[in-house]
C-alpha cells in the first residue's frame, strides 16, 4: 500500500568501519528528508545497533536503504539489515530487555524497537536475519500537495 | 535551542570549507614556520607556504564533501604525494612516526585560533562545532600522512595506528587530582580500549581523584559505548577515582532512556565546567560563579 520506493541504496557492513560509514550515511539522508535531531539521533542510535548486530552476531552482511514518498503525504526511510549468519532460534527471548547471548547489555534490539517507528525482525536458523526499520518525518506535511 | 552535532549537519562541514579557503593564505602563512614545512620545503619560505595552501585546498574539497573522517576521500588524492614527501623527509631526519604524527598533529593548533576569531560573534554552540569539525578532519589528516609513511607490513600500520589511536584520546590533568578525557569522534572498538586504558593510567600517575569523561564530541551512544562508560566508570572506582559523565546532549540523553540504558549509578554533569567544579567541590574547594556582568559592586 506504501507507494513506489523512490531509491534503493545498499552498504556492505563488514567492519566497524563500515558501522561508522553507515551511520554516517543514515544521519546524512535522514537530515536531509527533514527528520528533527531527536528522531535523527533515535534513528541512528537504531541503525548503530542493528548494524553491529548484523556484524557481531551475524558475521556480517549489509544495510539496504529505501527512501519512501507518499505522494507529498509524507516521507520516510526504510532501512533493513541482511546477513546470511546463524539466525535467531528464539525470537522472543532474543527481543527480551537484557537478553544477551554473548557479554552486551542485551537491549540493541529491544531497544531498537522502541527507537523507530516501525520494526520487523524475520530471521530462519541456519539461513540468517533480516531487520527492517521505518521511519517517517513527523511534523507538517510537505505544503506541496494540499488536503485531498 | 539547537545542538551541534558537527558529523551530521552539512552546513558545519561546508562553512569549514569556505573557512579553509577564506584564511588559506593566512594559514599557510602560520603553518611555513613550523618545523614540518619549515625543514622539509628549505628552497624558499614561498615554497613552504605553496605547499600549505595546497594542502589547506585539499582540507577544503573534504570539508565540502562532508567526508571528514574518511582518509581516503577523494580530496586528499592531490596532496597525499606531497605529504608523504614531507613524511619521508621527516623520518630521514631521524624522527618516529609518533614525533611526525605529533608535527601533524601541531598544525592545528594555528587554525583552530583562526576560526575561533573568525567565529567571535557566532554562538558558543556553533563555534563548538565549527571547532570540533576541524579537530576531526586534522586528526584525519594525521591519519592521511601516516599511512603515506607506511609502504608494507600490515604489523607496521597495526602498530602506528595504535600510536595514533592514543594521541587522538588526550588526557589531561584539568586540575590537580583531577583527570579529563574528551572523547571526539567515533567510540569503535579499538579505541575505546585504549580511552580505558590511557584513562587508567593517568589515574595512576597523576594519583587523581576524579576523572571527567566528556562525550560532548561523541555523535552516536548506543549500547556499545554505554556499556563502555560502564566498565570505564567501574574500573576507575577500583583504583580509587569517582568517574563523571559530561557532554550528554538532549537529544541523546532522550535516546539512552528509549534505549533502556540505566545510567543512574553514574555521576553525570551537563559540561565539561560543571564536572571540573563537582570535582572541586569534592576536593573542598569552593567554587563560586563567575560574578555577573554589569552588577556593580556591593
Ligand atoms: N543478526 C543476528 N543474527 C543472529 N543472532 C542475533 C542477531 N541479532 C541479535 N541476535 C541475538 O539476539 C541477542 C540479543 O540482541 P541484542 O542486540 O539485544 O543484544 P546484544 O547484541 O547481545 O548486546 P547489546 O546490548 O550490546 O546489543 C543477541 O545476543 C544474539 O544472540
Ligand atoms: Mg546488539
Amino acid at each position: 500500500m506504501h507507494a513506489p520506493p523512490v531509491s534503493a541504496t545498499c552498504l556492505p557492513i563488514g567492519s566497524d568501519a563500515d558501522l561508522a560509514q553507515v551511520r554516517q550515511h543514515v544521519r546524512r539522508i535522514a537530515a536531509d528528508l527533514g527528520f528533527g535531531l531527536v528522531q535523527q539521533t533515535k534513528l541512528v542510535t537504531a541503525v548503530s545497533e542493528l548494524a553491529r548486530n548484523t556484524l557481531v552476531h551475524g558475521g556480517g552482511g549489509h544495510m539496504e536503504i529505501i527512501r519512501l514518498e507518499e505522494c507529498g503525504v509524507r516521507r520516510g526511510l526504510r532501512l533493513s539489515f541482511v546477513d546470511a549468519g546463524p539466525g535467531i532460534r528464539d525470537i522472543d527471548l532474543a527481543m527480551t530487555d537484557g537478553y544477551t547471548s554473548g557479554d552486551g547489555l542485551g537491549l540493541g534490539l529491544s531497544g531498537a524497537r522502541r527507537l523507530v517507528q516501525e520494526f520487523v525482525l524475520d530471521s530462519h536458523p541456519g539461513r540468517g536475519t533480516t531487520v527492517t526499520i521505518t521511519d517517517w518525518v513527523s511534523g507538517v506535511p510537505s505544503p506541496r500537495t494540499g488536503t485531498p | 535551542m539547537k545542538v551541534a552535532e558537527y558529523d551530521t549537519t552539512p552546513e558545519v562541514a561546508r562553512e569549514l570549507g569556505a573557512f579553509l579557503e577564506r584564511r588559506r593564505e593566512q594559514i599557510a602563512q602560520r603553518w611555513a614556520d613550523t618545523a614540518l614545512f619549515r625543514t622539509v620545503f628549505t628552497v624558499s619560505r614561498d615554497e613552504a607556504v605553496e605547499a600549505g595552501k595546497a594542502v589547506l585546498d585539499a582540507l577544503a574539497e573534504v570539508a565540502r564533501t562532508g567526508r571528514l573522517e574518511d582518509s581516503g576521500a577523494p580530496g586528499f588524492a592531490a596532496v597525499r604525494e606531497q605529504l608523504g614527501r614531507m613524511a619521508a623527509a621527516r623520518s630521514r631526519a631521524g624522527l618516529g612516526p609518533s614525533r611526525i604524527a605529533g608535527e601533524v598533529a601541531g598544525l592545528r593548533e594555528p587554525a583552530v585560533a583562526l576560526l575561533r576569531a573568525d567565529l567571535e560573534d557566532a554562538a558558543g554552540e556553533h563555534t563548538h562545532a565549527c571547532a570540533l569539525a576541524l579537530t576531526v578532519l586534522m586528526g584525519t589528516l594525521r591519519l592521511v600522512v601516516m599511512e603515506t609513511t607506511v609502504g608494507a607490513g600490515g604489523e607496521l600500520i597495526a602498530r602506528q595506528r595504535q600510536q595514533l589511536l592514543e594521541m587522538a584520546t588526550p588526557v589531561i590533568e584539568l586540575w590537580e587530582g583531577v583527570v579529563a578525557v574528551p572523547l571526539i569522534g567515533t567510540l569503535d572498538s579499538a579505541r575505546t580500549q585504549v580511552v580505558m586504558e590511557s584513562l587508567l593510567e593517568a589515574i595512576v600517575d597523576q594519583r587523581a581523584r576524579y576523572a571527567i569523561l566528556d562525550i560532548t564530541g561523541v555523535p552516536t551512544v548506543d549500547t556499545f559505548v554505554a556499556q563502555h562508560l560502564m566498565k570505564t566508570v567501574a574500573a576507575a572506582r577500583l583504583m580509587g577515582a569517582e568517574c563523571i559523565v559530561s557532554g550528554i546532549r538532549p537529544a541523546i540523553a532522550q535516546t539512552i532512556v528509549h534505549l533502556g540504558i540505566d545510567l543512574g549509578t553514574i555521576t553525570t554533569r551537563a559540561g565539561l565546567a560543571d564536572a571540573l567544579a563537582y570535582a572541586l567541590t569534592g576536593q573542598g574547594i569552593v567554587v563560586s560563579p563567575p560574578p555577573r556582568a554589569g552588577a556593580g559592586p556591593r
